[in-house]
């Protein structure tokens, strides 16, 4: 027995000198061998067509399934990344190496081109699958700004969902306005080709109107701490809902459609992680930093020159923005925006995902998010079920782990591109 | 001219007046002590100097200019910093972070840096760690940098908030009971910090202290303080042999 613990023991190290690099080298392969062989090895497996999400809605309409849903994931993603990440250690660690030695912007974009490609493939297999995608990026963008509320600033808002409907309504009123032909804004106003150019100045707009509505809710709360903000911030929720619900001019409770397609998978992804870049600069910033020592002990940090309402009034502002951002492009991925979209089950998702993922850190937001959006995707076929599931998980993690997952850690971008392993061979 | 100079400064809570016209004189590079038994009104004082409270009446003037009413953070950044009674840390950041925080007024890149990472940012940062290395040096804690306060032992903590409250730059050091809770080796040791941060930045420094034995070997004067008020003023051989320190301190003769 000793010596099966120690093997795999030792298998399990060799796995921890692997770069990012290598696993996401080790990805690519396994989805673009998923892109050419997954349908002959799905079918021969028995199962009807390539699992969407990891077999996982497969297992649970056809229980029967289970083994041969397992095996696929195992044959198309286990394998091929188990193998060639630990194969090429020595290889993606010399590249990496050799990564470094230029700017570090260098080799971040290598990195994100090659997450990218990989979710491009991933999602290029079904619509579905894109569109799961789509959502779970935004997802990770409202989460990570609601992490600067909540956790960074130790403070509880629930006006998020209020926020994104702000920047979806605005972003929406802009491009239908401007590139549709529609019954309330008129006709085509500028060419639909110019629409990818000026989409960005939608999604701006959208964050600013967001900010803009975020200033009603932190002056009178900031003044003091405690539970102002959570009460003030639900109350706008509820009025920013009431006040579109009420106003003809974006169609009331019937919902404004006919947004056109420019969410596309590159677009959602650029904004996400331009997103993810902000926040965490800000947040590792000593301005940023200065959000901490606000919630830590606000009494020291005004001692310490900290000027405490604008750190707070500033980081209210900026999340905001970040989720009306996040809202224009759900509405423009799911081409059609209602009011009752932004309310309170709206609200619990983007919490849960919060303190699920782990507060005051920004891979915390990211685990959150995914986890909580694919999960929800996936127990889609549980109906009812996936609302006493989802909810179980998040005790159990709150038992075990009272701030969450992942939670006070920074996200240090060199540390984590770093190579593992020095080229002479020794950790 | 005195850096800081309060002329009859009173504060009231609700009916109670805490402080009752407090004056107060601090010339560069002075040592003066505040002492008085529990709830005398020191520690409102300091939170009164630093903008936390603000006065019912008087003034407080800060070379010549008049700082009352002045929210905290600018009065802390004009030159009055603080410690703290009972360790006011950020129980989530490191030594490093706390001390690099202090410089907070001095940070240039605005916004803009902070969103985008700036050039201009990662300089000023690595100037401001710079800085804030040196203050850990010179307390004695630099190996600590990376450690998250709550970790650190009870001396370590004390040598945090003093780095921090020196890392602001101030001109004026107010030190809120720094022996408190100390055993006699790490009493040793901070009064050798007191002393040296005085000797080497030429700041001046006020003093709140129960231990005596401190005061009065740090000190060269010393402020009395009863239910708000100054019983006795003088330099420490005046204050340890006035009666009415002796009263207020141990009780009257009489009553024994």
């Amino acid at each position: 027995m000793p010596v099966k613990v120690r093997t795999s023991r030792n298998l399990w190290t060799s796995y921890t000198r692997v770069p990012l690099l290598g696993w996401f080298c080790g990805a690519l392969i396994a989805v673009t061998l998923e892109r050419f062989a997954g349908t002959p090895i799905a079918l021969a497996l028995g199962l009807p067509k390539i699992p969407v999400l990891f077999g996982l809605d497969i297992m649970l309409k056809k229980p029967i399934l289970v083994p041969n849903a397992i095996l696929y994931v195992l044959l198309v993603y286990g394998l091929p990344m188990g193998v060639t990440t630990r194969s090429s250690i020595s290889l993606t660690n010399r590249l990496a190496t050799r990564l470094f030695r230029f700017p570090i912007a260098i080799t971040v974009a290598v990195h994100l081109a090659l997450l990218y490609t990989t979710l491009h493939l991933w999602a290029g297999i079904s619509d579905y699958r894109a569109l799961v995608l789509k959502l779970t990026l935004i997802a990770v963008m409202l989460t990570l700004s609601l992490n600067v509320v909540n956790g960074y600033m130790g403070e509880f808002s629930c006006s998020h969902p209020g926020f994104m409907a702000l920047g979806a309504y605005c972003a929406s009123v802009f491009t239908v306005g401007l590139f549709v032909d529609d019954r309330l804004f008129g006709a085509v106003f500028l060419p639909p080709a110019l629409g990818p150019f000026l989409f960005p100045v939608a999604l701006i707009l959208g964050g600013f109107l967001a900010s803009f509505g975020a200033l009603f809710v932190a002056i009178p709360s900031f003044r003091t701490r405690g539970d102002y903000l959570a009460i003030i911030s639900l109350a706008f929720l509820f009025i920013v809902k009431s006040l579109i619900e009420n106003l003809e001019f974006v169609r009331g409770p019937r919902g404004l459609s006919g947004q056109p397609d420019l969410a596309d998978l590159p677009t959602v992804f650029f904004w996400t992680v331009l997103c993810v870049w902000s926040i965490n600069n800000f947040v590792r910033s000593t301005i940023g930093k200065a959000l901490n020592a606000v919630r830590d002990n606000e009494m020291a940090a005004s001692a310490m020159t900290v000027d405490t309402r604008r750190t707070k009034v500033v980081a209210f502002l900026f999340a905001a923005f970040w989720a009306g951002v996040a809202g224009g492009l759900f509405a423009h991925v799911l081409r059609y925006v209602n009011p009752s979209t932004f309310g309170i089950q709206n609200l619990a998702e983007v919490l849960a995902m919060v303190y699920f993922g782990g507060l005051n850190s920004v891979y915390g937001s990211i685990v959150g998010a995914v986890s909580i959006s694919l999960l929800g995707e996936a127990l889609r076929p549980l109906e009812i079920f996936k609302w006493i599931i989802i909810p179980l998980l998040l005790i159990l993690v709150m038992i075990f782990r009272p701030t969450g997952l992942v939670a006070f850690k920074d996200l240090d971008v060199t540390s984590l591109l770093r190579p593992k392993q020095n080229p002479g061979g020794e950790v | 001219m005195p850096i800081l100079r309060v002329h009859g400064m009173s504060h009231d809570f609700g009916g109670l007046r805490a402080v009752q016209d407090y004056d107060l004189e601090i010339e560069k590079g002075q040592i003066r002590g505040l002492i008085g038994p529990n709830g005398a009104g020191k520690t409102t004082i300091f939170n009164l100097l630093t903008g936390i409270y603000t006065p019912t009446e008087g003034e407080i003037l800060l070379d010549g200019k008049r700082i009352n009413g002045l929210p905290a953070h600018r009065i802390a950044s004009m030159g009055i910093s603080r410690t703290f009674q009972n360790l006011l840390l950020w129980r989530h950041m490191t030594v490093l972070e706390h001390v690099k925080m202090a410089h907070y007024s001095r940070i240039r890149y605005g916004l803009f840096g902070a969103f985008f990472g700036t050039t201009k940012r990662h300089k000023e940062e690595a100037e401001i760690e710079e800085k804030a290395c040196k203050l850990l040096e010179m307390m004695g804690i630099r190996h600590l940098s990376d450690q998250v306060v709550l970790n650190l032992p009870y001396g370590a903590q004390r040598r945090v908030e003093m780095a921090r409250a020196l890392a602001t730059e101030p001109r004026i050091l107010l030190l809120d009971e720094p022996t408190a809770g100390m055993n006699p080796e790490e009493l040793g040791q901070i009064m050798e910090i007191i002393r040296r941060v005085h000797k080497e930045l030429g700041l001046a420094i006020l003093l709140i202290e129960h231990r005596l034995k401190v005061v009065m070997e740090l000190c060269e004067r010393i402020q009395t303080l009863n239910f708000g008020e100054v019983i006795a003023e003088g330099t420490p051989d005046e204050i340890q042999n006035d009666p009415k320190v002796i009263d207020a301190y141990l009780g009257k003769e009489s009553v024994i």
